[in-house]
């Protein structure tokens, strides 16, 4: 049997081929439509394990665009197709700290991949890969260079969580002559202490960390500092909430699944 | 609209263009979110015409009452006693604003960083778009949040705002000051329509209020059955409009819908499967047309099947003794429906949280939504107690807070469905 996760996000779009194992996956950006960006994901998937439509079982979609895919047999969202990827993944209950273009997630799951309990950013972009997104654009850097600059730099104070705000003092940091990893530096500790912030006062013993953000190293070193635990990153961060579709789709149609 | 219509929006010195504008985008909205619902109970469609003749009919109604001498009152809480209105005739509206609409133009005298339902309110006023605010001759506020609290003094400059002192505790010297409230409200009503408030009149008014809330009560009972003969979104509705209708009309309509519901609860007819996730509404009013959460949550396969609000249970909360022989004795009677509604400008506010658990309880929800307008103080703030209280008792609750816009309902869509998810699972 074969089935599709795919997950629509904000900035990507990304798929997985799913037969009880991952067996191939892509990742594309999503553009202006979320419907297209998914077809295209799909045929891409299929494309690579050389397969039609017609051999997939069941295709289950989620993220932001999972309401535009009209292809779709289900629609479920990240918050639960998150969770039961890393629960596939690790094993474990624990603690998910998403975070992707427009929103940042911090799900808890037991040891079944059920959700116990989440909190999601209000519509505010503090604290989300769009926050770091902006800053980026307002140093001259793609948002993809951040997490490479050097580690042992001291972190420049970011006072505001305001995108708009943070920016302008961004600016007149630069104009004032601090350095740029510092300031980068800076805005990661910040976004840290915002997921921190998320979490309530509660000490989780893993974190698994996902979403486009997770590719940012020095993000990562910085959420480990701020919280105190072990930040651990999945081999392909951005994947995860497919996968979990995937796993969904699977169950779905009677398969069963053996973690990793 | 009818020429009739236009010439009476004329005299109330309304904006027509703007009143257009408005109008204009909520036939679309009321199509959308009510009126596609499958199987809904006969009797919605007397409520459908009151929303709908809201700014037509129902004010024709209420400036002929104005003419033939009927004093208009505007409300924004439900501590307001209507009791004291009714006694000597008069018309009590309640203004709360809930569109997103007039927000910009509030924001023009208010701070941005303000609750919508405020600034809401405050545009409407502002932008004259509003029939209620026009024809009604003084409002009462209160001191319930330091937003309105401070609200009062400017809209005073555009409409006669008399303020009552709501206190922030429920002990014997409040009840005693809320007393004295009540009563300065009297003299102030009695003042402005000319007419004596007597205990019989009195009686009366507190007949008529109780009446209306025992309805409401009735209403909101028929919702705990499985399946809901009754969507959430036509409940609340339906207590939108009990400010703004004939309270007699209102509750004779009411209690005839229920009529109608109890049969189907009989007969095990809803609108929704039986076994449909249950979800209690908690915290800050919706004031009409506000109809968001409620539209996003039973779309996506939930029913709501009571809301613990102003524009819910604690609007119909705290029935008045009807044995009260002097004016005295009414007067302390309607004074302690202030121990009943627990609203979070109360502290401490425990009973709020014993309240939500009966409604759990009762109304068998399978899980909390904790819904805060945007920089509502007070239940934002008590926000963190209420969800502990329910994570103890082995409740799923979900915490939103949104304002009154349509930019984040794809957000909010993605926590309700993932909450629902969670419930389910």
């Amino acid at each position: 049997m074969l089935v599709v996760g795919i997950d629509v996000g904000s900035t990507s779009a990304k798929a997985v081929l799913f037969d009880g194992r991952i067996k191939v996956y892509a990742i594309q950006p999503t553009g202006w439509s979320p419907r297209e960006a998914g077809a295209e994901v799909l045929a891409e998937i299929l494309d690579k394990a050389g397969l039609s439509r017609r051999e997939v079982a069941n295709i289950v979609g989620t993220g932001y665009g999972r309401v535009a895919l009209n292809f779709i047999d289900q629609a479920v969202t990240e918050i639960t197709c998150q969770a039961r990827g890393i629960n596939y993944l690790t094993g474990k209950a624990g603690t998910i700290i998403d975070i992707g273009g427009q929103d940042t997630k911090v799900i808890t799951v037991n040891e079944q991949g059920k959700v116990v309990d989440f909190v999601m950013n209000d519509k505010c972009a503090a604290g989300t890969g769009r926050f770091l997104e902006v800053m980026a654009t307002a140093m001259g850097m793609d948002v993809d260079e951040l997490g490479s600059l050097p580690e042992n730099v001291n972190p420049v104070n970011i006072s505001s969580m305001c995108t708009v705000f943070a920016e302008s003092e961004v600016i007149s940091l630069l104009a004032g002559g601090v350095a740029r990893e510092e300031i980068v530096a800076g805005l990661h500790r910040a976004v840290a202490r915002r997921v921190k912030s998320m979490l309530k006062n509660t000490a989780p013993a893993t974190v698994v960390f996902t979403g486009g953000g997770a590719k940012n190293e020095g993000l990562r070193r910085a959420l480990a500092a701020e919280l105190g635990v072990e930040v651990m990153v999945p081999a392909e961060p951005q994947i995860t909430g497919a996968l979990g579709a995937a796993i969904i789709a699977w169950e779905g149609n009677g398969g069963a699944v053996a973690h990793n | 609209m009818s020429d009739t219509y236009r010439e009476m929006w004329r005299e109330l010195n309304m904006d027509l263009e703007k009143h257009d504008v408005f109008l204009g985008t909520l036939p679309v909205a009321f199509g959308e979110v009510f009126l596609r619902q499958e199987n809904r109970p006969a009797g919605m469609a007397y409520f459908d015409n009151a929303l709908a003749e809201a700014h037509g009919g129902r004010i024709q109604e209420i400036l002929a009452g104005k003419k033939a001498g009927r004093m208009v009152a505007g409300t924004f809480c439900v501590f307001a006693p209507e009791e004291l209105i009714f006694a000597v005739d008069g018309i009590s509206i309640g203004l709360c604003g809930g569109a997103q609409f007039t927000v910009p133009t509030g924001e023009q005298v208010l701070p941005r960083n303000l609750c919508p339902l405020i600034k809401s309110a405050m545009g409407f006023k502002l932008d004259r778009i509003c029939p209620y605010f026009q024809a009604v001759d003084f409002l009462i506020g209160e001191t319930t949040c330091d937003g309105k609290k401070k609200t009062w003094e400017i809209l005073n400059e555009y409409v006669p705002t008399y303020v009552m002192e709501l206190p922030q505790k429920k002990g014997t010297a409040d009840l005693t000051l809320w007393e004295g409230e009540i009563h300065r409200l009297k003299e102030e009503i009695e003042h402005r329509s000319g007419r004596e408030i007597t205990a019989d009149r009195l009686a009366s008014g507190i007949k008529m209020a109780n009446a209306r809330r025992d309805a409401l009560a009735r209403l909101y009972r028929a919702r705990w059955a499985d399946p809901v003969p009754i969507s959430g979104k036509d409940a609340l509705l339906i207590s939108q409009l009990a400010f703004f209708d004939d309270p007699e009309r209102f509750t004779a309509q009411v209690n005839s819908l229920c009529d109608e519901l109890e049969d189907r609860i009989a007969r095990g007819e809803g609108v929704a499967r039986k076994g449909a996730p249950r979800i209690l509404v908690t915290g800050t009013p919706m004031a009409l047309p506000y109809w968001k959460l409620h539209h996003l949550v039973e779309t996506s396969g939930a029913v709501i099947v009571g809301e613990e609000t102003c524009t819910g249970t604690r609007y119909f909360a705290g029935r008045v003794a009807e044995d009260g022989r002097t004016v005295e004795e009414q007067v302390k009677d309607l004074a302690r429906r202030l121990t009943a509604i627990n609203c979070a400008c109360f502290t401490p506010n425990k009973e709020r949280v014993e309240d939500i658990l009966r409604l759990v309880r009762d109304a068998r929800a399978d899980g909390v939504i904790y819904f805060s307008l945007q920089f509502c103080q007070p239940f934002g703030v008590e926000g963190r107690l209420v969800e502990r209280a329910l994570q103890e008792a082995g409740v799923p609750v979900l915490r939103l807070e949104s304002d009154y816009s349509e930019e984040d309902v794809a957000q909010l869509k993605t926590r309700i469905e993932a909450f629902l998810e969670m419930i389910a699972s």
